[in-house]
């Protein structure tokens, strides 16, 4: 398909190849992190439930849900910007992921609370 | 500058094949977004027939209190059947039809992003609305409302297969506008022709835009409600069953975290048909271009923060009635920016009082009368008393039929030139319009004043000495009399399709690309990729020349690339409808027909995706 | 710079796109933005109905940490292999593809061997679809997730006989590069689920 000009299109395409595509050593060392991010998630389960009367045990029982979440978006977050390679690609693909995201997550909070809510105000009539 | 009529094909016309072609095979393997357009049209437009039958069969039941002309049962199958078939099977289609034909025109593209899954798109719906009537000749129609309540709709009180017709039909066609949804978002975003910057594109292409986004991020929520109401009915689980500990709220919220987006791609698109038709029919350019945009984003986005306000006197709780209630108060803002918008670009214009003005001025004086009693509904405590009355379906129908069919129909006639080479009647076009408005509201606004006295939803008929009859029988007269200016619409399509196929490509003086292009386009619509320098490109063009632009040369078309047609899109959603049907006949092909189908479905998709697209 | 000529080769064949993303890769991260909201729905089914079942066994008695934690690794490694198969389809590395893609596969595969055998184990031991809501919400989930890993391993197979018959080669890399964007979202989703459902469900 010879063109006689190069379209706008063909330009930014062109031009957005300009930047360097990670080599496989960043991949490995990617998966190396996700591998000891999920290494500590299960220890600070380990720790918080499975071995009760411990101290850091119960510290860690008490700010659980937040630690284990941190830990898995920074799981999801590596693997989105540089396995599905967000982090190279222009903000457009990021938007439309990250729009959805937000949404799904204002879902399920919006859900949980007020299913909570009925679920007690039930119970009282 | 003669112009060819449509099935001649011109001489030295390339060995390509770009001759128009005919036949029923040439529509079944179409990917032409355009014949998928007519396509779309069509079909929705015998849907809403049917709708509408559904509705007068209602409103004569209703002529008279205590009346026996439909049992209970069979008045629950009517008015389920026409809210489901107007909504899925009318409204959203007609808006597809204009999606289709129009968006790859408007922002100077030769097709949408993926031509073959726009068959399956189409193909998908056509068999889905099979599905779902299929239902009728069974003496099977749904009959739990459109939006299906739990636990209503469990095997212990919905013991039958008539709540499967609903919720796998509805599973078909989420696919279907699905698939559309990602094609036209990616055919917007990506197949603009140079110098259509998106604050470019005409509000059309912007609204349904949006719509696609809507749809995008609602159909899935739906699908899992589906998904676990079809578990719950066929393979024994209690998502929604009481005494198992499954809460029926939870349909409710699952449901209409989907239809209320739902509504905004049902009115949407309207909105962006009466924004282009307003400033040409006004000699003005639109209003408040931006705020028409954003105003459009906005009510996306707020729209999935109100959908509780559809469970008002469910018992949520104080807080999040408040919340939602604010929240849909705040959604009219936007709303009331898009009509004095719309007002605006009127005011001070030159008005051209054809067709497509009326029916678009139209839609404004009715979309203002449903978006106040919407508002009256925002106010939590009032909606207590008018929710499940006869004063939300005055609501609902005044936006939805005073709303989106009347910018519909305001579209067909202003597109119908361009669709077809012909211009629609205008004589005739007048009376349809005057009858449908006057007996619109005959229908429809008593219902606000008999909600009020009380008069419930849904239910089959009423007794008499409540002061109902009067405004019932209004009510069945003006819906007669709105079937009869269908007719009268119907009777116009027919009496225009025996003309020669000659109008002007731009017989409107409009704005917009698609007035560039012959009527109808040729297969490829531009002969060469326009370059777009503003949002009104043909006034700019008729400017820069001092007066109208020539009539477009018709080419044959060679050295033009276009997709192949193809089979598979076809097969690939009858695999789909095959899928769905093998569950609705579990019981009796179980688990096997399920493989033999889902087989067919992956063999078809195998075919379609190693098929060169040309 | 030579690296990224061959890289860039797969854009040449493809039509001009107002953004320069081909169509495919915008509309597949446009259907994964959809499926954030059909794994919304299903997740938050699940926690709405956490600790709401009536009778039957719950989340503590039945889930199983380790067998999950092994599945969690295999579709963490198996991110890593199509992401190592993909830059050699871009590098023209036919073996480095192939032999990454069949990693990946194979990972994908004993996934999904992994839940069945889970699932298997579980109704073993008394929790169907049908015994409560956690039966329910927790099958509806993990089962459609593990539905989406299988089409996965499909498609991906898919690609991998083309890769076998010699019909990948960097102009057709976006082939992969699409199947694997499908891939690592369905990974995502696990990394959502196992601390939501596994971790959490003490």
């Amino acid at each position: 398909m010879a063109h006689a000009s190069v379209t706008p299109g063909e330009m930014s395409s062109l031009a957005h190849d300009e930047h360097t595509h990670p080599g496989p050593g960043l991949y490995v060392k990617i998966g190396l992190a996700l591998f000891v991010l999920t290494a500590l998630e299960v220890g600070v389960y380990e720790v918080a439930f499975e071995h009760p009367g411990n101290a850091l045990g119960t510290a860690l029982r008490s700010v659980f849900v937040p630690v284990i979440l941190l830990l898995s978006a920074c799981k999801f977050a590596l693997v989105a910007m540089y396995y599905m390679h967000l982090k190279q690609d222009g903000k457009l693909l990021s938007g439309v992921f990250i729009f959805g995201l937000i949404l799904a997550a204002l879902i399920i909070v919006g859900l949980m609370l007020l299913m909570a809510y009925h679920h007690a105000f039930a119970r009282l009539h | 500058m003669a112009t060819t009529a449509v099935g001649h094909a011109p001489t030295g016309y390339a060995p390509h094949g770009h001759a128009p072609k005919t036949g029923l095979w040439s529509w079944i393997t179409t990917v032409d977004h355009k014949r998928i357009g007519i396509l779309y049209g069509a079909t929705a437009f015998l849907f809403f027939l049917i709708g509408g039958l559904e509705a007068l069969l209602v409103r004569i039941q209703l002529m008279r209190p205590d009346n026996t002309f439909l049992s209970p049962e069979t008045y629950n199958q009517m008015f389920t059947m026409h809210g489901t078939t107007m909504i899925f099977l009318a409204v959203m289609p007609l808006s597809a039809t204009f999606f289709n034909f129009f968006i790859p025109i408007l922002i100077g593209a030769r097709d949408v992003a993926f031509p073959r899954l726009n068959a399956f798109s189409y193909w998908v719906f056509l068999l889905g609305g099979l599905f779902l009537m299929a239902s009728i000749p069974l003496g099977l129609m749904p009959d739990q409302g459109w939006f299906g309540y739990a636990n209503l709709t469990s095997n212990q009180y919905s013991p039958g297969l008539n709540v499967e017709f609903w919720n796998l039909g509805l599973q078909i066609l989420g696919i279907s506008s699905l698939a559309a949804a990602v094609n036209f978002f990616t055919t917007v975003i990506n197949m603009r022709a140079p110098g259509m910057k998106m604050l470019r594109m005409p509000i059309f292409v912007w609204m349904s835009f949006i719509t696609q986004v809507l749809l995008l991020l609602s159909f899935p929520v739906i699908t899992v409600a589906l998904i676990m109401l079809m578990f719950d009915r066929l393979f024994g689980t209690h998502f929604f069953v009481p005494a198992s500990g499954g809460d029926p709220l939870m349909w409710q919220h699952l449901f209409w975290i989907f239809g209320h987006p739902e509504v905004y791609i049902l009115i949407l698109p309207s909105f962006g048909i009466i924004s282009e038709i307003l400033p040409v029919f006004s000699r003005k350019p639109l209003f408040g271009y931006a705020a028409m945009v954003f105003s459009g984003i906005f009510i996306a986005f707020l729209g999935f923060g109100v959908w509780s306000h559809h469970m008002f006197a469910t018992g949520m709780g104080p807080i999040a009635d408040t919340f939602f209630a604010l929240g849909t108060m705040l959604i009219a803002i936007p709303t009331g920016v898009k009509i004095f918008n719309w007002i605006g670009t009127m005011a001070g214009g030159s008005l051209q009082f054809k067709t497509p003005l009326y029916f678009a001025i139209g839609f404004v004086a009715m979309f203002i009368i449903g978006g106040l009693s919407g508002v009256m509904h925002a106010v939590a405590p009032h909606d207590l008393q008018q929710t499940d009355t006869y004063f939300v379906v005055a609501h609902f129908h005044y936006v939805l039929f005073g709303g989106s069919i009347f910018a519909l129909t305001a579209g067909a006639y202003y597109w119908w030139p361009k669709m077809f080479g012909r211009m629609l009647d205008e004589g005739l076009g007048k009376v349809h319009f005057w009858l449908m408005l006057v007996s619109f509201n005959l229908t429809f606004f008593p219902m606000h004043l008999v909600g009020l006295l009380g008069m419930p939803r849904r239910t089959y008929t009423y007794p008499a000495g409540l002061g109902f009859e009067i405004y019932n029988q209004m009510e069945t007269i003006g819906a007669l009399l709105l079937g009869l200016s269908q007719l009268i619409f119907l009777y116009n399509m027919i009496k225009t399709w025996r003309k020669p196929a000659d109008a002007p490509a731009d017989p409107w003086n409009g704005a917009t690309l698609e007035w560039a292009i012959p009527s109808p386009p040729q297969e490829w619509n531009f002969n060469e990729i326009p370059v777009v320098h503003s949002r009104d490109p043909l006034w700019e063009a008729k400017r820069e020349r001092g007066g109208p632009l020539p009539e477009p040369a018709k080419v044959s078309g060679a050295g033009i690339h276009l997709p192949n047609p193809s089979f598979w899109p076809l097969m690939a959603a009858i695999g789909v409808t095959a899928i769905f049907t093998a569950l609705l006949l579990i019981e009796k092909f179980h688990a096997v027909g399920i493989i033999v189908a889902v087989a067919f479905f992956l063999f078809s998709v195998f075919k379609w995706a190693f098929e060169p697209a040309g | 710079m030579a690296h990224d000529a061959a890289l860039d080769a797969g854009h040449a064949l493809h039509p001009e796109t107002t953004t320069g993303i081909d169509n495919r890769k915008l509309a597949i991260w446009t259907f994964i933005g959809s499926e954030c909201m059909f794994f919304a729905s299903l997740i938050a089914t699940y926690l709405v109905y956490k600790g709401k079942s009536l009778s039957g066994p719950t989340p503590a008695e039945m889930l199983q940490i380790p067998l999950v934690t092994f599945g969690t690794a295999l579709l963490l490694f198996s991110s890593l292999f199509v992401v190592l198969a993909l830059n050699g389809a871009q590098r023209g590395n036919r073996r480095q593809l192939i032999i990454w893609l069949g990693m990946t596969l194979v990972c994908g595969a004993f996934f999904v061997g992994m839940q069945v055998y889970e699932f298997q184990h579980f109704v073993h031991e008394g929790l169907t679809l049908k015994t409560n809501l956690f039966g329910a919400s927790f099958y509806l989930l993990t089962g459609f997730h593990g539905t989406h890993v299988t089409i996965g391993v499909l498609w991906l197979a898919t690609v991998f006989v083309t890769a076998l018959r010699g019909k990948l080669p960097p102009e057709r890399a976006m082939n992969l590069e699409i199947a694997a964007l499908y891939w690592h979202f369905v990974d995502v989703v696990w990394i959502v689920i196992f601390p939501v459902v596994y971790l959490m469900k003490d």
